[in-house]
């Protein structure tokens, strides 16, 4: 990377900051709680709207993982997400009624609280239906795992999604508030992913899954990104560029080993295929809000309508992060 | 029974709640205890330390100390300590060196008896440079011959200046006479004597003076001065503490602890200051029987050794989103080994379901083939949900080559491959140690040849196979080529398919002589096809020799060598 190169990407990195700080003006502070930040307290940041059903489990099993304090961003629900949120010590919550897809998908919103309270923190990155795993994750705590990251020198942490979903049709087993919904979902695909190399910001370009083999089959190159570095340790001068697929500066992206050995990592599992989604892909597309004109949402909608099976024979069924490790999914790295 | 004859020093920088649970551990079985703090800790902090621990007679504080990793001040304040320690408490005939961030796994009783058996003898690993393999960041004997006055972690680029300086200048400092540079871990424990004789040597001062400028003293001073002093030397540490590949120890979490039970050591490092479950369990023993097993560290080794193992070198073949090698780095693409047959089921009658039934490897039609992955049985999927789709193929076959390969891991993979292919996975398979190609030349003629297309097509569509073939075996026989490569010509493998057949057989681990060949296909008037081939102005070079009239082929002659590029 020339002297060239650099600068482009540190004049990117200005502007998304930048932005981050004008679109902060579409943010509404409901409930601030952020002075009961502590120095050490791993925090978590999340953009939703119209998730109250998932946020009683979320909350449970983000609090029991050690994250001491969420900053969640309400996109304009008409739930009963606010109402539900307020009154908790550990969640401080803005609200956002601008586009969702002008925000850059939220990563603006995020990026301005990130830099105004994230500041030297571990900060997690996560959405709704997003749940973060990592090695031993069942028997240490998140701060077992950043306390290792800082004594390593890491900043950033790898956690790729992995999409579950049910066996049988999505509308077969209705999901209800609290439960945890790898209940339901909790079949994966365990190895049909391509990497490739992302040139331009260095970060590896994950694609595959079950959304690729049923929903993108003719279309591979749309089919979604699932690398994501969802954990960092957090410095007023990052910034997300698109979702939490890639950070500047660059450095944050190189989570991966090239010369041959495997660096740690986690997963993201990803329950979005529930019941809850036929609803949320009708409403998803007629808002268009989401990345390159809802693509992904558009291609759900068409196929919802002939209730896909995600499911085949060859499914894995999702035991725990030890699993995923033997399948080549996640790796323990040097962390024993 | 009391513990009195050991002495703990204990060096404290973070976590002082747990220093302190384990300071009162060790008092509680009469186990005099010298805290060092950390002079970087606030005074305030201390004071709250010290008063906490103020009424325990056992406990005395040293004078404090900055200490930096990888410099003196370590040194200094385990002679501050040791020092204290021994003036205070005369009945104590061993120092046991630990941090704050230890735990020991064994009552005092145990440590104190085991040492009791063993009154002279000394722990202290202690090696010559030349014979430790553990160092990082390539500096062994200049350790001792150059000055390192800048700190390697806040100014590693004077650091590193100022020893290139050195080198390229040739200074070099005296090692004072009579010390031999010894190294190893950092926690140890000596005996009364030995530890007064480093003290109080009359030439401490010098020595001091010395290390004060080495890299790293405190893993070389008291094992280099032991090494003079110790009439009997253990050479190893008994505090369990383990490294990873940065040089930076691994650190005990709850989910070790019945490991650590198992290893039967005095004092494990470093634990997680927030893991309740190891300091609950180790730190309220009941009355337990004393043991007097030896300390058995093998069972931790191998898991740490491992982990250290996957960081640098890990599962070949893997690529996921920790672990992207370049081509460069690794020996072979794949994880495992595999055969690629390029004609072989265009000669023979049904030559896969001969193959999968003599070798029981799973063998695949044509993967690469442009309407879809050819899978084993005609199935649409495979193992890890990879599915014969060709569009999510093409768009990365490198992907779709190597996940085939680790998701069937254990289970020997042959598919074919030929001109009529895609051909984007040729340079993969050429570079990849794993791939074990066979190729007859020319055989893709026999569909042709066996088709009743327009002959006008079969010529172009023979034209353009050829051309495709030609190249890839250019590919193959190059000299970078890595896949282990054989390569017949049609004729000469019609001419005796028994000796090359049996020789694949062979590498696929059937060592048994063939007794079933595979059925050739009827070849008559191949000859005269190829003629009709010649004779529209295309030449068909691949195959070699097949003569017009048909019974040439039994003609004897001298049935030639396979050849053999690479294997």
């Amino acid at each position: 990377m020339g002297l060239w190169d650099s600068y482009r990407m540190r004049v990117r990195r200005k502007r998304r900051l930048v932005r981050a700080l004008r679109k902060s003006a579409e943010l509404s502070c409901l409930q601030d709680n952020t002075r009961a930040i502590q120095p050490s307290d791993v925090l978590l940041v999340c953009t939703m709207r119209n998730e109250q059903i998932r946020l009683p489990y979320f909350l449970e099993y983000y609090r029991k993982l050690g994250i001491n304090h969420f900053l969640f961003v309400d996109n304009d629900s008409d739930d009963d997400t606010v109402a539900y949120l307020q009154g908790m010590d550990d969640v401080s919550l803005w609200q956002a009624k601008a586009s969702y897809r002008r925000a850059h998908y939220g990563v603006d919103w995020m990026n301005y609280l990130k830099r105004k309270y994230a500041h030297g923190h571990w900060v997690l990155v996560v959405d709704p239906d997003e749940l973060f795993i990592y090695p031993f994750c069942d028997t240490r705590p998140i701060q077992a795992l950043t306390d290792w990251l800082d004594s390593s020198a890491i900043r950033s942490f790898s956690a790729m999604l992995i999409d579950t979903y049910p066996k049988g049709r999505l509308s077969e087993t209705p999901y209800h508030a609290g439960q945890n919904p790898l209940e339901i979902a909790n079949w994966f695909d365990s190895g049909n992913y391509t990497i490739s190399k992302n040139p331009m910001y260095g970060n590896l370009w994950i694609q595959g899954g079950p959304r690729a083999r049923v929903f993108f089959a003719d279309a591979p190159r749309n089919a979604p990104a699932l690398n994501k570095i969802p954990l960092v340790k957090w410095d007023r001068r990052y910034a997300y560029v698109s979702s939490t697929h890639a950070l500047l500066p660059r450095g944050l992206n190189q989570v991966y080993e090239t010369d041959g050995g495997e660096k740690a990592s986690g997963a993201l599992l990803h329950t979005k295929f529930l019941d809850t989604l036929g609803i949320k892909a009708q409403e998803e597309l007629a808002r268009s809000e989401h990345y390159a004109n809802s693509r992904e949402y558009k291609a759900y909608a068409k196929a919802l309508e002939q209730q896909p099976e995600l499911w085949c024979k060859w499914s894995e069924k999702y035991i725990n992060w030890r699993q995923l490790e033997i399948l080549g999914l996640m790796s323990k790295g040097n962390w024993a | 029974m009391s513990a009195a004859s050991v002495g703990i020093v204990m060096l404290v920088h973070t976590a002082l709640e747990r220093a302190e649970q384990v300071a009162r551990h060790w008092t509680a079985a009469d186990c005099p205890v010298v805290l060092h703090v950390d002079k970087n800790v606030d005074e305030a902090v201390f004071q709250r330390f010290r008063q906490s621990l103020a009424s325990d007679p056992l406990v005395r504080f040293c004078t404090r100390h900055r200490c930096e990793w990888g410099t003196w001040g370590i040194v200094a304040a385990s002679q501050s300590a040791a020092t204290l320690l021994l003036q205070d408490f005369a009945e104590v005939r061993h120092v046991y060196l630990s941090s704050g961030s230890c735990l020991p796994l064994r009552p005092a009783e145990e440590l104190a008896a085991y040492l009791e058996a063993r009154p002279q003898t000394d722990f202290i690993e202690s090696a010559t440079t030349a014979d430790v393999p553990w160092i990082v960041g390539g500096l062994d004997v200049e350790r001792f011959t150059l000055r390192f006055p800048f700190s390697w972690k806040r100014h590693r680029y004077l650091f590193d200046r100022y020893v290139d300086l050195q080198r390229r200048l040739g200074m070099r400092r005296r090692i004072p006479a009579g010390l031999v540079p010894h190294m190893g871990s950092q926690w140890w424990c000596l005996t009364r004597q030995t530890l007064t004789a480093i003290l109080q040597d009359r030439e401490r001062a010098r020595y001091d003076r010395y290390f004060q400028k080495v890299w790293i003293p405190d893993e070389s001073y008291f094992q280099t001065l032991a090494r003079k002093h110790s009439s009997r030397i253990e050479s190893r540490s008994l505090t369990l503490s383990k490294f990873d590949f940065q040089g930076k120890p691994h650190v005990f979490y709850d989910d070790h602890l019945q490991l650590l039970r198992r290893s039967d050591c005095f004092v494990a490092r470093k634990i997680w200051p927030r893991a309740d479950r190891l300091y609950q369990a180790f730190l309220t023993d009941g009355a337990r029987a004393l043991t007097r097993t030896e300390p058995n560290p093998g069972k931790i080794d191998r898991i740490f050794a491992k982990a250290v193992e996957r960081r640098t070198r890990s599962r070949p073949g893997l690529y996921m989103q920790s672990r992207f090698p370049s081509r460069w780095s690794v020996k072979s693409v794949t994880s495992n080994r595999y055969s690629v047959f390029q004609g072989f089921s265009e000669l023979f009658e049904d030559f896969e379901t001969w193959l999968a039934q003599i070798t029981g490897a799973r063998v695949h039609g044509h993967l690469f083939a442009p309407k879809r992955a050819e899978l084993a049985q005609g199935s649409t999927m495979i193992n890890g949900a990879l599915t014969d789709c060709a569009k999510l193929r093409d768009y990365n076959s490198q992907s779709f080559l190597t996940n085939l390969i680790w998701n069937t891991r254990g289970e020997h993979q042959c598919f074919q491959f030929g001109p009529g292919d895609r051909q984007e996975i040729r340079a993969v398979l050429a570079s990849d140690p794993n791939a074990q190609i066979s190729v007859i030349s020319g055989a893709w003629a026999v569909p042709l040849f066996r088709s009743d297309r327009d002959f006008g097509d079969v010529r172009r569509e023979a034209a353009r196979l050829q051309q495709i073939e030609a190249s890839y075996l250019h590919t193959l026989r190059h000299r970078e080529t890595k896949a282990r490569v054989r390569i017949w010509s049609m004729a000469e493998f019609v001419e005796a398919p028994m000796e090359p057949l049996q020789s694949i057989l062979d590498e696929l681990g059937h060592l048994h002589p063939l007794s079933t060949p595979p059925a050739l296909v009827n070849l008559d008037g191949f000859g005269q096809f190829l003629q009709n081939l010649k004779n529209q102005g295309m030449h068909p070079h691949l195959m070699g020799d097949f003569p017009v009239e048909q019974g040439g082929l039994d003609r004897a002659k001298p049935p030639r060598k396979p050849y053999l590029v690479r294997r």
